[in-house]
């Protein structure tokens, strides 16, 4: 969907980026009342692709265990949409597209984005598919946090709201993983000071090391001792020198090159700075409570017990404020080993309770 | 702590519904905010919100209980009665029920008073542990009991803190809980007469059901 000249989109550093295009993709069909659609928020190197093949890397959508014909988000009852974030780098407006005052890519020139200005940006698209009200806004870690913030900023536009994995505000641990990250970017000598792609040089070395870190986070020791253990990587004995010895070393460093494949450096610092910007209680004067206050909308908040990187006492904190502000909230932490990435992985008791959420919010909707 | 700890209800002949949950829905005025602590798998909240149109909201420990509740689109948390009533704010609602709870809980007194505080009113119902049964098998087996109501050994029970009738009505003068209504049931789960003395509701009583107040 493109926006031209006329159609800016305000963003929080008080740029007025335009023209802009947002890269989206739906799923099953609109009712005639309008009152079936479903937005799924996705998570920091995700994309649009959510329940069909990635046409980057061939692979299969990444929510498909939740999204799909007779899944908890059911494209057969549902009209689904998911879009690239803006910042983002498919598709979507990011620091990789082509800046109109120069003709040359954006790279750091691009404004800094925030939470709200990918909400903003969705809103914006979905004024344009003439959907006033979403049946369901939900994701996982940043997309959780974009949950939080359609139901702060458009509250009577989100009838049910589902935050996975996910926090109101971006923790000091969470904030310094992602400048670490940031800095092995940007140590690359191939980064040019964000001018990579015009000087045609990649800072892969940089970006693959940001995400091997970052990997790390999205598990848990349990999981990492029940795949990888001490185990060697086609050997029996180490080798005495810093070849990848461990079966965790070689798995960081292949999650590591897959991922400069498909995600532009840029991106990565914009994105992640999105999410060390957000604390929607911030907005208002430090209190969750109040972003919520006379709040209609039905929330189900659902956390991890091995996810460290958002914890289940960030979301009982998002829970608190629900209940302090009266409004509608159910919560189940579900008992996994698998770390942050729980969410994206076949979590029988996640599902369930997402079911029975949408499919009880649905009978209240009169959505068939 | 779901209402499980008992084995077998009395249910009302009619409708299926426990006779302890009509009792306590009794007890509560129409389209008021409610809270229920240890909600289980939401069938007094189902049915609060059915015949009293009430806002109701759950707290449950179990999974399981919460995802039931969610199915059945009721607002309830997973939680624990004993760390989470904290963090409720004063007067939230217009009830807080502790529905068969109260014995499992780890400190009693505290979850009583949270109840009166987020609570205008608060209904509590309990096993009565001075039931003329129990005192038998304690009294002249010497083993702890271990009845229809009340299915567990002492080394696997849920319910780590027991009390009668007058205990309860012991610890609600020492909260300052002013009792508006306090109902026996009989172990066919109806009402016993009014017009009883406590000592016979303790002897007799199958559980306890108490409307209270702050004073």
């Amino acid at each position: 969907m493109r926006f031209g000249a006329d159609e800016p989109l305000i963003m929080d550093s008080g740029v007025a980026l335009a023209p802009w295009q947002i890269a989206y993709q739906t799923y099953g069909t609109l009712n005639a009342g309008r009152s079936n659609a479903v937005l799924i928020c996705h998570a920091l190197t995700g994309d649009q692709h959510v329940a069909n093949d990635n046409p980057v890397t061939g692979k299969p959508g990444w929510w498909l265990t939740m999204v799909g014909p007779g899944k908890p988000v059911d494209t057969n009852r549902f009209f689904v949409i998911c879009a690239n974030v803006i910042g983002g780098c498919m598709g979507t407006t990011g620091p990789a597209s082509t800046d109109p005052a120069t003709s040359q890519p954006y790279a750091l020139n691009f404004p800094v984005v925030t939470i709200r200005d990918m909400v903003r940006a969705q809103a914006a698209l979905i004024d344009k598919l003439g959907i006033e009200t979403l049946f369901c806004v939900l994701g996982g870690s940043m997309g959780g946090m974009q949950v939080l913030q359609w139901a702060a900023s458009y509250s009577h536009r989100v009838f049910a709201a589902l935050p996975i994995a996910t926090a109101a505000r971006h923790s000091a641990q969470n904030i310094a993983f992602h400048e670490v990250g940031r800095q092995a970017v940007m140590a690359d000598p191939d980064w040019r000071g964000g001018r990579y792609l015009l000087e045609g040089t990649r800072p892969s070395k940089g970006l693959a090391v940001a995400r091997m870190g970052a990997h790390i986070t999205y598990l848990s020791e349990m999981a990492l001792h029940r795949k990888f253990g001490r185990n060697f990587q086609d050997r029996s004995a180490p080798t005495f020198s810093f070849d990848a010895d461990f079966q965790i070393e070689s798995y960081l460093r292949y999650q590591g090159i897959s991922f400069v494949e498909r995600f532009d450096a840029n991106s990565y610092l914009y994105v992640t700075r999105a999410m060390d910007y957000f604390d929607l209680a911030a907005e208002h004067g430090g209190s969750l409570a109040k972003v919520f206050k006379g709040s209609a909308t039905r929330f189900c908040v659902i956390s991890f017990t091995s996810d460290w990187l958002f914890p289940t006492s960030d979301s009982r904190a998002i829970v608190h404020a629900l209940n302090a502000a009266a409004a509608s909230v159910g919560f189940v932490e579900v008992e996994s080993d698998k770390g942050h990435d729980a969410f994206l992985l076949d979590e029988p008791a996640m599902f369930a309770a997402a079911s029975g959420f949408i499919d009880a919010a649905a009978r209240v909707r009169g959505i068939a | 702590m779901s209402p499980s700890s008992l084995a077998l209800p009395a249910t009302d002949n009619v409708t299926g519904h426990r006779l302890d949950f009509l009792l306590v829905t009794d007890m509560v005025e129409p389209g008021s905010r409610v809270l229920d602590v240890g909600c289980g798998d939401g069938a007094l909240l189902s049915l609060l919100r059915e015949r009293k149109n009430v806002d109701g909201r759950g707290i449950e420990i179990s999974r399981e209980g919460v995802n039931a509740c969610l199915a059945k689109g009721l607002p309830v948390i997973q939680g624990d009665a004993d760390t989470d009533l904290a963090d409720y704010p004063d007067d939230a609602f217009d009830y807080v029920i502790l529905s068969q709870t109260i014995q499992a809980t780890r400190q009693p007194r505290v979850v009583l008073e949270h109840l009166l505080r987020i609570g205008r009113r608060a209904i509590v119902s309990f096993p009565n542990f001075g039931h003329w049964r129990v005192r038998v098998d304690l009294a002249l087996k010497g083993r702890m009991p271990v009845t229809e109501n009340l299915p567990y050994s002492w080394y696997d029970t849920p319910n780590i803190h027991f009390c009668t009738i007058r205990d309860f009505v012991e610890l609600c003068r020492e909260v300052g809980a002013q009792m508006e209504k306090a109902v026996a049931l009989n172990a066919g789960g109806r009402p016993m007469q009014v017009s009883l003395p406590w000592w016979v509701w303790n002897l007799l009583g199958d559980q306890g059901v108490f409307l209270l107040k702050r004073r």
